[in-house]
C-alpha cells in the first residue's frame, strides 16, 4: 500500500476534526475524497505531507504510513517527505516569479544547482503538466500573466518537478472554468500512470470521472471507502447514498 | 420624516465639502507662502540693507557677486586682476578705519565732514574697496562709484559650499553642506535601522509566539509616540558620551550620533510597516513553498521577503522621510557645524536643524529669513519626492495582490 492511515484522530485544540480514520490507498491509483464542507477532507489530506505541522495547537494520534514508513516518526525529515509527497492547492497560487523560476523553485530549495539539469526538469515538468506548448516562448515572463487554468497547471508542474511519487490535490479545479477543469482532469488521468493521486473534490461527476477509489467523509469520520464504481452505483451506507443522490438529484 | 432627513443630509454634505475645500486651500496657501518668501531671496541685494560697497571710479570693475565679496573680505582675493580688474592689489577699507585716520574734530561734531573724508580716501586710492552705510554717500563725487552687487543666484544657493548667513558685508547661503548633512545623517540612519527593523519584523511575524508578539508590538508602537526632544535628550546624555569615548574623538556630537538617534526613531515605522507587509504574504504562498520541501528560512528569504519587498521599500522610504524632516533630536546631538562633512565622526548640520536654530535670530523679511524659507522649500521638495516614490511603490503593491 502506498498510503495508509491507521486509527487516525486529529484535534484542532479541543475540536475533534478526524475520528478514528482507517484507510489504505494503493499505488498508481486516483483516490477521490468527497463529503460535505467542513467534514475534514483537507485536514486529512494535509496529514500526508505534514502540512498540519505548521498550525499551532493541534494533536494527532494514530499512524500515517507512506510506503510503509510512519511519516511522523522522529527519524523522518519533513523536507524529504515533502519532496516525495507533492501538493496542489485549491486556488492557483504561483510564486511572484517567472514561469521558469516557479517550476525550478522546488529543485533549488532542495539544493540542486546544476543549471542544465534544472532546465531539463522544468521542461519535462511543464510537458507532463500539459503546459509546455503554451508557455515555452515566455518562460521568463511573470507567472501572473497566465490564465487561472494555466496557473493551476503551472502549480502542478511545480509539484512534479521534484519527482514526487504521491500527489495530493485539494479541490484543484474548483476555482477554474469548465474547459480548464477538463484539462486538469485529463492531466490527472495521464499522471495516474506514474503517480499515486489523492484528490479532494466537491464535484461528484469529477470524482466519478477521474478516480478509481472514493472515500466519503462526514463529521470527521470516514463513512465509506470503496471502488468508485461501486460507491456511485451501489453504496453500502445510507448516508453515502443520500449525499451522492442529494447532490445528483 | 423624509423631508427633514433630506435637509440634514444636504447640510452634512455641505459641511464636509466645505471642510475639505478649506483644508486644501490652507495647505495650498502654506505652500505658496513658503515659496513666495523663499524665492524673495533671489530678488534681494546681497549686501546688508543700508550698506554699500564703494570703489574708485577709475576702477573698471562694474559689478561683483557674493562669493567674490566674501573672498575679498576674507583676504582670499587680494588682487583686482583675479576678478577681471587691473593688476593692482586690493585695498580693503572697513568703515571703522576712518576713525583711526581722522580725529573726531576733523570729522566734525555731528560727523558732518565724514562723507567728504570718505570721498577723499576713495579718490586717493585707485585700488580701494570700501564698505560703509549708504547714508554717508548721499552725493557721490565723480571720483567715487558704488559697485553694483549682483543678486544671489539660484546657483549660488544650490551649489554654494558655504553657509555663512551672518557674515558681512555679504552673507553666503550655500546649501550644499546642509543638504549633504541631511542626506548623510538620514541615509546612515536607514542603514542602521533597516537591518535591525527588518530583523525585528521577521522575528515578530514569523518566529515569535502570539504572546510575545502581543507584548513587543505595542511596545514598539509606543516608541513612536515619544516626543523627539526626549530622544534628543537621551542622545545627548547617553549616546554622545559613549560615541565620544568609543570613537576616541574630541566631541561626541557627530553625524553618526544623529544617525543612531534617528535610527531608533525610525525603527517603529520600519518595523510596523514591514511586519504588516510580511504578514500580508498569503498563507497559500508559504504553504506551497513548504509543500515543495523548502525550510522556513528558505521560505522567508525566497518567497516572503520578495513578496513583501514593495511594502518593505515603502517602510524604508517613510523611515527616510521621518529622518529627513526630524528636527529637535538631530539639532541636539549633531553639533551643528555647517561644513561639508568628510567623515561620519564629524559635526554636521541638517536642513531642519538649521531652520529651527536660526529662524529666531533672522530679521523678518531679511535675506537670512528668506534663505531659511527657501531651505524649507528644499525640505518640502525632498519629502514630496519621497512620498511620490512611496505612492508609486504601493500602487505597484496593490496591482500585484490584485
Ligand atoms: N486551522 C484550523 N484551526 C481550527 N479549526 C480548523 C482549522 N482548519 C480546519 N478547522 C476545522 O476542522 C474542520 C475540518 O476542516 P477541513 O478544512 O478539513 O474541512 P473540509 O472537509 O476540507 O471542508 P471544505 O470542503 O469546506 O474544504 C472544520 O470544522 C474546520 O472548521
Ligand atoms: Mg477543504
Amino acid at each position: 500500500m502506498m498510503i495508509e492511515a491507521k486509527n487516525i484522530n486529529f484535534y484542532y485544540g479541543n475540536f475533534h476534526a478526524l475520528k478514528g480514520i482507517n484507510i489504505a490507498i494503493p499505488a498508481n491509483t486516483v483516490t477521490a475524497l468527497i463529503g460535505p464542507s467542513g467534514c475534514g477532507k483537507s485536514t486529512f489530506l494535509r496529514l500526508f505531507n505534514r502540512m498540519n505541522d505548521t498550525i499551532q495547537n493541534t494533536k494527532l494520534t494514530g499512524e500515517c504510513l507512506v510506503n510503509g514508513q510512519n511519516i511522523y516518526d522522529k527519524t523522518v525529515q519533513v523536507d524529504d517527505l515533502r519532496k516525495n509527497v507533492g501538493m496542489v492547492f485549491q486556488k492557483p497560487n504561483p510564486f511572484p516569479k517567472s514561469i521558469f523560476e516557479n517550476v525550478a523553485y522546488g529543485l533549488k530549495v532542495n539544493g540542486i544547482s546544476d543549471k542544465k539539469y534544472i532546465a531539463e526538469r522544468v521542461e519535462q515538468s511543464l510537458i507532463a503538466a500539459a503546459l509546455w506548448n503554451e508557455v515555452k516562448d515566455k518562460l521568463h515572463q511573470s507567472a501572473f500573466a497566465l490564465s487561472g487554468g494555466q496557473q493551476q497547471r503551472l502549480c502542478i508542474a511545480r509539484a512534479l518537478a521534484i519527482s514526487p511519487s504521491i500527489l495530493l490535490m485539494d479541490e484543484p479545479a474548483s476555482a477554474l472554468d469548465p474547459i480548464s477543469t477538463s484539462k486538469i482532469e485529463e492531466l490527472i488521468h495521464e499522471l495516474k500512470e506514474k503517480y499515486t493521486i489523492v484528490i479532494v473534490t466537491h464535484n461528484m461527476q469529477q470524482a466519478a470521472r477521474v478516480s478509481n477509489k472514493t472515500g466519503f467523509f462526514m463529521y470527521g469520520e470516514l463513512i465509506e471507502y470503496s471502488d468508485t464504481k461501486k460507491m456511485f452505483l451501489n453504496p453500502e451506507n445510507i448516508q453515502t447514498q443520500n449525499y451522492i443522490t442529494g447532490r445528483f438529484g | 420624516m423624509r423631508f427633514p432627513m433630506k435637509i440634514v443630509e444636504r447640510l452634512l454634505e455641505g459641511v464636509f465639502k466645505m471642510s475639505s475645500s478649506i483644508t486644501s486651500i490652507v495647505i495650498l496657501l502654506i505652500i505658496i507662502f513658503l515659496f513666495k518668501e523663499g524665492f524673495g531671496l533671489f530678488r534681494s541685494p546681497v549686501v546688508e540693507n543700508g550698506y554699500g560697497l564703494y570703489i574708485n571710479s577709475k576702477n573698471p570693475i562694474a559689478d561683483i557677486n557674493p562669493t567674490q565679496i566674501k573672498q575679498i573680505f576674507d583676504g582670499e582675493i587680494d588682487n583686482w586682476k583675479t576678478i577681471g580688474g587691473n593688476e593692482e592689489s586690493i585695498y580693503l577699507f572697513r568703515f571703522d578705519e576712518i576713525f583711526s585716520i581722522y580725529t573726531d574734530e576733523e570729522l566734525g561734531e555731528n560727523y558732518q565732514f565724514l562723507p567728504q573724508k570718505l570721498n577723499n580716501i576713495i579718490a586717493e586710492n585707485s585700488n580701494i574697496i570700501a564698505f560703509f552705510p549708504k547714508k554717508y554717500m548721499q552725493e557721490i563725487s565723480s571720483n567715487t562709484k558704488e559697485i553694483a552687487t549682483k543678486n544671489i543666484e539660484i546657483t549660488d544657493f544650490v551649489l554654494g559650499k558655504e553657509w555663512l548667513p551672518t557674515t558681512t558685508p555679504s552673507p553666503l547661503f550655500g546649501i550644499v553642506p546642509l543638504v549633504l548633512g541631511t542626506l548623510l545623517v538620514s541615509f546612515l540612519a536607514i542603514l542602521i535601522a533597516l537591518p535591525l527593523g527588518l530583523g525585528v519584523a521577521i522575528y515578530l511575524s514569523e518566529i515569535a509566539s502570539n504572546r510575545v508578539r502581543g507584548i513587543i508590538r505595542p511596545a514598539i508602537e509606543l516608541l513612536a509616540g515619544i516626543p523627539s526632544v526626549v530622544y534628543g535628550f537621551f542622545g545627548l546624555v547617553i549616546i554622545v558620551p559613549i560615541v565620544q569615548k568609543v570613537g576616541n574623538i574630541s566631541a561626541g556630537e557627530t553625524a553618526f550620533t544623529g544617525s543612531l538617534i534617528l535610527a531608533i526613531m525610525a525603527l517603529p515605522t520600519i518595523i510596523s510597516i514591514s511586519e504588516d507587509a510580511i504578514r500580508n504574504t498569503p498563507l497559500a504562498l508559504r504553504e506551497s513553498s513548504y509543500a515543495l520541501g523548502a525550510t522556513q528560512w528558505q521560505t522567508i528569504y525566497k518567497i516572503v521577503i520578495p513578496y513583501a519587498s514593495s511594502g518593505i521599500s515603502a517602510a524604508i522610504i517613510l523611515g527616510i522621510g521621518r529622518a529627513i524632516g526630524e528636527t529637535m533630536a538631530v539639532l541636539m546631538v549633531t553639533g551643528n557645524g555647517a561644513v561639508i562633512p568628510h567623515s561620519i565622526f564629524e559635526s554636521v548640520r541638517t536642513i531642519p536643524a538649521t531652520i529651527a536654530a536660526e529662524l529666531g535670530e533672522a530679521p523678518i523679511g531679511g535675506t537670512h529669513y528668506q534663505a531659511l524659507f527657501l531651505l524649507g522649500c528644499v525640505l518640502f521638495l525632498f519629502t514630496l519626492i519621497l512620498s511620490i516614490v512611496s505612492e508609486l511603490i504601493s500602487k505597484k503593491q496593490t496591482s500585484k495582490t490584485a
